[in-house]
């Protein structure tokens, strides 16, 4: 549903024009705030929403389908690792949800290939991709090939 | 103009559109090309970017061969049913034997997997899909992209592939423009993996007005993929394969947990179960190798999501609508409702925001379901896209021309949406495709296939010209009129995307039709698309943002062109409840059990179609 922004709440730091998707959250010349330039072409992905360190963004759903009356707000952090959403209903009826995001502190669980030892000759002519096989079964077993399955291509309809 | 031109030269890999096939490609050509040249080329921003820029509450593609839950010959069968035979099982096998590392990779990466309590085994919603808490799925694999690429360019539009002017059907690169400065970017390059996105938005969709960016699939996902190789002229596989999907009313929110692990079921609006009474007669239409309940009930053989469609269509046609999703028993559970919930917060936001504003809590009520407008894409439950080289040691000759995932242009790979014949790789599924693809082109470059590659100067400035020629004829036109945005020199992406969704929903199989079409209609809708592609040329965009949109409209225009071509060609109803041949309205094997494939001349224009045999890997029963 479409984003829109608190003209107080708002200090024009970009960080939504910076992460759309869509390319809709541009800066407004005269007052130097955010806005949605083009709501028709709004996923209601939340990815500005969530990006706002000043909680300025909001949704308010379509309206071709959506009554007015309601909110989805989210506070998503990234030390705890979680994420917080509340659904406030047209009739006053509110729900609250917590869910993680990540299970290991961001930027350090992921290697860098530039710094792993590199394919030998045999695994370059192999069909086996980075880490494989071991990360296919986590044990000793090897990647699956047609002989390994029994397996044979065949033209037409047979089955 | 005041655009500057900035040259990227010397790129081994370059990858155009970093989702998720284009994040798993930029990842692991470092390791196969670790003094290589990587750069990535995106549209908006690789943190968010792509189909699962929102999040993911599930992985959809998931053996589970540690704990011998499948095989990867399982899952090539699963989805030739569901598609009604029309897979290459060759690049299905591949991707299947595979997956399983990737998610494993995620999991240690901190993709938070939910876990069975019982087996400690990773949570299963359905024989092939896993639960997680994906919100910030894309966020991690962009991670893994940037660490290994040596330079991401965000915010570049891509509008083209370079061509070697040295050797005929060599890729060299592609261009395209910033969407924030105007600049002119080329990319030189030795390889192309193309990772952009498939096709919302070319049918007229149900939404109207401000809610029309509520389609399923992203409104970024803007045909891309089939614009920049198609035009290029890759070959192209399925493109009449699109695929209509069966979700809750207007947030087009998932239904897959529902289904499968919320154990919700639909019935119509007397509560009756309605799917069961439409088989006999679909019997007829689609044979019985392709429906037969009484075997599906004894086998858990899943009935083809199309069959499924054809259900609800044909009963709200016959009066009893609306479907209903049954969720007040289920949603009593208060674990089962918080799934449910937590579902759409992970990746429909727009659903809960719209249960929230219409006061429809499924605890108490069960919500509406409907079908969607049709959508073309190659990593869904579909398999639209190029027709891509299979592995060497699994594809017979036809599918295999030296290099995995390799197009019909040499240098050219795809990963993702632009891969046809391998549906239901869904987001891990499309990872490894990019992973797959990255070490080919590397295989490529080592074997010194892209030697003496040649890009002219012309090529450079003809590219140039074109992409801004939008800005420039609203600079010459737009003072012939007072104000506003009609004008009869031009018109802007905003009505040329208007025109186009109505003439594709009305002639190529849209909703309002009821996705009937037959040959008359689609030769008028191919007429219509030829005019508009002149129109196309007189396409105004005031703006760098509007420049943004004019090209992504000529992206999904071309998509669309070929998407009808390909339905002219396929003279069947293949999938009913996707699409109608309403001239042929059967299931037609004797002729029609092959793949489709067409390649549109890059100098004229035109069209060839073909057939490409289907081969077959496993036996109908495991």
């Amino acid at each position: 549903m479409p984003t829109f922004v608190y003209m107080t709440r708002c200090d024009g730091c970009g960080h939504c024009v910076d992460i759309c998707p869509s390319d809709i959250m541009h800066i407004d010349k005269t007052y130097r705030r955010a806005y949605n330039i083009e709501p028709n072409m709004c996923w209601e992905c939340y990815s500005c929403v969530k990006a706002c360190p000043q909680h300025a963004i909001d949704v308010r759903g379509y309206a071709d389908f959506a009554p007015l009356g309601h909110s989805v707000r989210v506070h998503r952090d990234e030390e705890k690792g979680t994420i917080a959403w509340r659904i406030k209903f047209r009739n006053g009826t509110e729900k609250n949800f917590l869910s993680p995001i990540t299970t290991k502190p961001w930027g350090t669980a992921i290697p860098r290939l530039a710094e792993v030892p590199g394919p030998s000759r045999e695994m370059r002519d192999s069909q086996l991709l980075y880490s494989e096989p071991k990360y296919i079964r986590l044990d000793d077993g090897d990647l699956h090939t047609l002989k390994s399955a029994g397996l044979k291509l065949k033209k037409g309809v047979y089955y | 103009m005041a655009h500057n031109t900035i040259i990227e030269d010397g790129i081994d890999i370059l990858v155009v559109g970093a989702g998720l096939g284009g994040t798993g490609a930029a990842w692991e050509a470092r390791f196969w090309g670790q003094d290589k040249k990587i750069v990535i080329a995106e549209k908006a921003n690789i943190d968010r970017s792509g189909a699962v820029a929102q999040g993911l509450y599930a992985i959809n593609c998931y053996m589970g061969t540690r704990w011998g839950e499948n095989k990867p010959e399982d899952h090539v069968r699963y989805a030739r049913i569901d598609l009604m035979g029309m897979v290459r099982e060759d690049l299905l096998f591949d991707m299947a034997r595979h997956v399983d590392s990737t998610v494993h990779q995620f999991e240690e990466w901190g993709l938070p997997i939910m876990k069975d309590p019982k087996t400690g085994r990773y949570l299963r919603e359905g024989r092939w899909q896993i639960m997680i808490h994906g919100e910030s799925y894309k966020p991690i694999v962009a991670e893994a992209a940037k660490k290994s690429a040596d330079k991401v360019f965000n915010r570049i539009c891509v509008t083209h592939l370079l061509m070697d002017d040295s050797k005929k059907n060599r890729v060299a690169g592609a261009v395209g423009f910033n969407v924030r400065t105007g600049d002119y970017h080329v990319f030189k390059a030795k390889t192309v993996i193309c990772g952009a996105g498939g096709a919302s938005n070319i049918f007229k969709p149900r939404s109207v007005g401000e809610g029309s960016g509520r389609t399923w699939y992203a409104p970024w996902s803007s045909a891309s993929a089939y614009g920049l190789m198609i035009d290029a002229g890759a070959k192209m596989t399925q493109m009449e394969n699109r695929i209509v999907l069966a979700r809750f009313k207007d947030g087009y929110g998932p239904v897959g947990a529902y289904f499968l692990h919320l154990k919700t079921y639909t019935q119509n609006c007397l509560g009756e179960e309605y799917e069961s009474k439409w088989f006999p007669d679909l019997q007829k239409m689609v044979g019985k190798e392709y429906l037969d309940p009484e075997a599906s009930h004894l086998t858990h053989r899943p009935i083809p999501t199309c069959l499924r469609n054809h259900c609800i269509i044909s009963e709200v046609n016959a009066g009893r609508g609306p479907i209903h999703m049954v969720t007040m028993k289920a949603f009593q559970d208060p674990h089962l409702e918080e799934v449910g919930w937590e579902n759409f917060l992970g990746m429909t936001v727009g659903q809960a925001v719209l249960w929230a504003a219409t006061d429809v809590d499924p605890k108490n009520e069960n919500p509406e379901l409907t079908t969607s407008e049709p959508y073309v894409m190659g990593s869904h439950a579909t398999g639209s896209g190029a027709w891509c080289s299979g592995p060497e040691d699994v594809s017979p000759p036809e599918y295999f021309w030296g290099y995995n995932r390799m197009t019909t242009i040499e240098g050219l790979f795809g990963a993702g949406d632009a891969v046809g014949g391998t549906p239901h790789a869904f987001s891990s599924g499309s990872f490894t495709e990019g992973r797959l693809a990255a070490k080919a082109a590397c295989q490529y470059i080592d074997d010194g296939k892209a030697e003496g590659i040649v890009v002219s100067d012309e090529q450079v400035a003809r590219r140039r010209k074109e992409i801004y020629k939008p800005l420039e004829h609203y600079k010459t036109y737009r003072n012939a009129i007072v104000a506003g945005d009609v004008n009869p020199h031009y018109i802007n992406p905003k009505q040329g995307l208007d025109r186009l969704q109505k003439l594709m929903d009305e002639y190529c199989g849209g909703v309002t039709v009821n996705y009937m079409t037959n040959e008359k209609l689609l030769n008028i809708g191919l007429k219509k698309l030829r005019i508009m592609e002149e129109d196309l040329e007189s396409l105004a965009a005031k703006d760098i943002h509007e420049l943004l949109r004019a090209w992504e409209l000529k992206h999904r225009h071309r998509a669309a062109e070929c998407v009808t071509q390909h339905t002219l060609f396929r003279k069947e109803t293949r999938w009913p409840g996707y699409y109608y041949r309403g001239d042929a309205m059967k299931v037609d094997d004797e002729n029609w059990h092959v793949l489709t494939v067409s390649r549109r001349d890059p100098e004229t224009g035109e069209y060839t179609m073909e057939k490409a045999p289907c081969y077959h890997l496993v036996s109908e029963s495991e």
